[in-house]
């Protein structure tokens, strides 16, 4: 390994111990210079608190890091700055009422008697852009620009600060398609300019295209690094995951019932912009089918479900549920005749961060007599079951039913909402990316709830951004284009290209519902 | 199984007790609070500084005959009760997400309805406090009616019902004043029945004629408002819809209906203290004042003081108007008659920085531990929400 003898980071034998758990157990993750290094592992398996010990947020108890070969000491984030590591979080850190360029430069200004010196930093910004091929306007407003956009203006950031290793947090998670291409390319670029790069991510296609080796992580433990090209998807989630899994979910044929849930030319208002941002849909979902809305983010998924849930009012149309009128009907009374829905932000709709886990898995039934009796909350049988939603589903959390939801995983929270929503056994489950943001274990077990659901006689639908997903486990897929449904297909008989253009608007059918 | 399966609790701090960190944070407050109070006093005069911040302490233990002593520690209890259902009307709304600065507006249409109808319509004491209630309740409405469904902000629109009451008030009482003084009648004079009766009360505390079951009652108030919040299916919601609006829509929590309810009965809890204070005949309404009674402001200290714990907020109310009482006994020689209220709002105001305390002390423990293992996801969580919050 001559040619390989200096790595830019080595962060050897690192341990990190938190009250009750240790987050890293003697982990040792070398990034060798130039390289794109993937760290994969499960949610907190933790490849964050990894992270934050590279950038100084914490401290290790045991292990060293080392620099180009020489042990350094990283206190704080500055600290980090200082040896040129950088890090794109996945929640972008940026100032959403200042221009690109601003926020490029912002803490390391030039400055002449106290005027800021912008001419120089927008030639070193444009030059940075042009080599590695990052298009950005310095001069749009955050708050205008797109989330790709916006991540550019992240890794910019981190280039004009000179540094060389950088660090990417789950980079794809909020990009569509074709931004994840376009972020790969920049990547490679960006190794190709001898820069190195940790890449973190639990979406094994995208370690698969980019990365050169990978390390994994499983709860807290090293399992070991491999080469991408001598290995498989398989291999990787079999390392990350601990066994076998099914990357294909596998069902049955059914065929459909009765309409659980039955739309007629529904219009819903936009809260963005004057025009509708769902157009006249009419569909049907049956009992004992998967229906997926295919489509890219933004073209009226989000508040087709916020007119079917009742999180917004629909401006004109008819809602049947189970051949119930339930039009006008409040949230509650859609809870209750049999609609169960898991919502597409877990943090803003689908918990009460600050309440309990407990408190949380009663959220759609804790006025009901089981759980409470004249207007008194039964704490014991909230407690009790809740311990039973988290054996079944298996949520994990540091206090079990007690652990405020906030201090959950990512992960844990989504599992602890689909227990809630599945567990009230609906007629008609309503799903908006269930998936996301999780890694292949849980999407797994996601999956196969779904598919449960189905089997049993209820209805689904389901909203995903990720073909794979849609082609996987829908029986039915409805394309959604600027608010209309421009296509209805059988998985069966059509290929992701042939969806992709009717995502994209370059082809429409007329459908007959 | 990995470590942090349900089963497993981590041992926690001490310090990580939520109540300990109130409480602790209560008494660094006070502590701060007495120290700078007696550093303006000694700048002041230097002389008189340690007699002065001592008679403050002692209150009603001032006075060497216990018979006195005793009749003056009902004084203050007369003017605590008031206090505390102020400070528990800003604290339930507080739990709905709602900072309900208008409580001083809400106890001054309370006042105004019960001595109304106590002096003009000559009613008992119970349908005075009724009253009283009812025309709290009606101000927080208006709050709760424009916060709900105009997204007026209920700071913004408390202040000036504060206002509009205060001079709708002085209007209205003017008829039933006395003729040579803006002072309302006395109820002792005018409508015995109007006063809140003793049931004995008044033995314990040297024949102080002002102790009456207000005191008692104000304490009940307090506890059942604990049991409603922490074990009712109502507690349940309206917190909720104070942590996450969306969160509780999303439920099928009517959220609307839910913020003007929580308006209406912090409105009423401050009218009745209101009455709790007017129907004892301890004051008589001026009815050429031009402020706000500070009763609904101090309510503000001691509901953060009492850590916004119905409980913690008796003891706490307590503590401000024995603070407040104990001013009346510094030495007028040397100080001039407005430093008492200075001493005791200088104390007080610090004791609004019980929760700063608080959260200090919380951001010291987690950088030290996270009880989870998971801070990273922790922090995320934190921010994506922050960023929602503002989006609003």
């Amino acid at each position: 390994m001559a040619e390989n003898t200096q790595y830019a980071i080595e962060m050897l034998n690192i341990t990190k111990r938190f009250p009750g758990i240790v987050a890293n157990d003697n982990v040792t993750i070398q990034l060798k210079k130039g390289e794109i290094h993937a760290l994969l592992g499960e949610n907190g398996a933790g490849k964050s608190t990894l992270m934050s010990v590279l950038f100084g947020l914490y401290q290790a108890e045991e292990g060293i890091i080392k620099k180009d070969g020489k042990e350094v000491k990283i206190n704080n984030p500055n600290d980090a700055n200082d040896l040129g590591i950088g890090m794109v979080h996945q929640h972008f850190k940026l100032v959403q009422c200042f221009t690109v360029l601003d926020n490029i430069i912002l803490g390391v200004e030039t400055t002449k008697c106290g005027l800021l010196k912008k001419d120089e930093a927008r030639k070193k910004v444009l030059a940075l852009s042009e080599k590695y091929g990052l298009k950005v306007d310095p001069d749009a407003k955050i708050e205008d620009i797109t989330v790709g956009m916006q991540q550019r203006t992240e890794i910019l950031k981190m280039l004009y600060r000179d540094n060389d290793i950088l660090i990417f947090d789950e980079p794809t998670a909020v990009l569509t398609p074709a931004e994840i291409d376009e972020l790969m390319e920049i990547m490679k670029n960006l190794s190709k300019e001898g820069k190195s790069i940790l890449f973190i991510s639990h979406k094994l296609a995208e370690i698969m295209s980019v990365a050169d080796r990978c390390s994994v992580l499983r709860r807290g433990k090293y399992i070991g690094t491999v080469d991408i090209a001598d290995t498989t998807q398989e291999e990787l989630s079999r390392m990350m995951v601990g066994r076998d899994v099914q990357l294909v979910a596998s069902k049955e044929d059914k065929t459909p019932g009765d309409v659980i849930l039955h739309v007629e030319n529904m219009t819903v208002p936009s809260k963005l912009h004057k025009n509708n941002a769902v157009k006249n849909v009419s569909f049907d979902v049956r009992a004992g089918e998967i229906v997926c809305i295919a489509g890219i983010d933004g073209n009226g998924q989000t508040e087709l479900v916020y007119g079917l849930s009742g999180l917004e009012n629909i401006s004109s149309g008819k809602i049947t549920l189970k051949g119930k009128d339930i039009t006008t009907a409040s949230i509650r009374e859609r809870s209750t005749s049999g609609m169960s829905h898991i919502p597409e932000d877990r943090h803003k709709h689908g918990l009460v961060l600050d309440y309990s886990l407990a408190y949380n898995l009663v959220l759609q039934r804790y006025f009901e007599p089981e759980f409470s009796n004249k207007g008194f909350l039964k704490k014991d049988a909230i407690l009790d079951y809740a311990n039973k939603l988290i054996d079944r589903f298996d949520v994990r959390s540091g206090q079990g039913a007690t652990t405020i939801a906030r201090s959950m995983s990512g992960g844990n929270q989504q599992k602890a909402i689909i227990a809630r929503e599945l567990d009230k056994n609906p007629d008609l489950l309503i799903a908006v990316q269930p998936t996301r943001g999780l890694d292949v274990g849980a999407i797994e077990f996601i999956h196969k709830e779904l598919i449960a659901q189905r089997d049993a006689g209820h209805g689904v639908l389901l909203v995903s951004l990720e073909l794979e997903e849609v082609m996987s486990i829908s029986d039915r897929i409805l394309v959604m284009y600027e608010g209309e449904i421009v296509g209805e297909f059988n998985p069966k008989e059509v290929t992701t290209e042939e969806l992709g253009l009717y995502m994209a608007g370059a082809k429409r059918k007329e459908i007959g519902a | 199984m990995s470590a942090n399966k349900n089963t497993n609790t981590p041992k926690k701090s001490f310090l990580a007790n939520s109540a300990v960190q109130s409480f602790l944070a209560s008494i660094v407050c006070i502590v701060i609070g007495l120290l700078i109070g007696y550093i303006v006093l000694l700048l002041i005069n230097s002389k008189g500084a340690n007699d002065a911040i001592l008679s403050i302490l002692k209150n009603f233990l001032n006075y060497s005959s216990p018979a006195t002593a005793k009749k003056y520690f009902g004084n203050t209890l007369v003017k605590a009760a008031p206090l505390l259902m102020c400070a528990l009307s800003i604290q339930f709304c507080y739990q709905t997400g709602l900072f309900n600065i208008g409580a001083a507006g809400q106890y001054v249409a309370g006042a105004g309805a019960c001595l109304f109808c106590a002096l003009s319509f000559k009613l008992p004491w119970y349908l005075c406090l009724l009253a009283a209630i009812i025309a709290g309740g009606i101000f927080g409405i208006i709050v709760g009616f424009l916060k709900a469904y105009l997204n007026v902000n209920e700071v913004i629109s408390g202040i000036m019902l504060n206002w509009m009451g205060l001079y709708s008030v002085n209007m209205l009482l003017a008829k039933v004043k006395e003729t040579a003084s803006p002072y309302t009648m006395t109820l002792a004079s005018t409508n015995k029945a109007a006063i809140i009766p003793s049931l004995g009360l008044e033995k314990l505390f040297s024949n102080n004629k002002y102790v009456t079951i207000a005191i008692p009652l104000a304490l009940i108030v307090a506890i059942v408002l604990k049991i409603v919040l922490s074990k009712t299916v109502f507690g349940y919601e309206i917190k909720a819809t104070g942590l996450s609006k969306d969160a509780a829509k999303y439920s099928g929590m009517k959220e609307k209906k839910n913020i003007i309810l929580t308006l209406f009965i912090g409105g009423a809890l401050a009218g009745a203290g209101a009455a709790f204070l007017y129907l004892t005949g301890y004051e008589q309404w001026e009815v050429t004042q031009s402020s706000v009674p500070s009763m609904g402001f101090n309510g503000i200290a001691a509901t953060f003081l009492g850590g916004l714990d119905p409980i913690g907020t008796i003891f706490a109310s307590y503590f401000i108007q024995h603070i407040t009482s104990g001013g009346a006994h510094l030495d007028k020689q040397i100080y001039p008659a407005q430093i008492a209220d200075l001493i005791s709002s200088i104390i007080i105001y610090l004791c609004g920085f019980a929760f700063i305390v608080k959260f200090i002390v919380n951001r010291k423990l987690n950088e030290k531990v996270s009880k989870l293992g998971y801070p990273p996801e922790n922090k995320d969580n934190k921010d994506e929400n922050e960023e929602g919050g503002k989006k609003e």
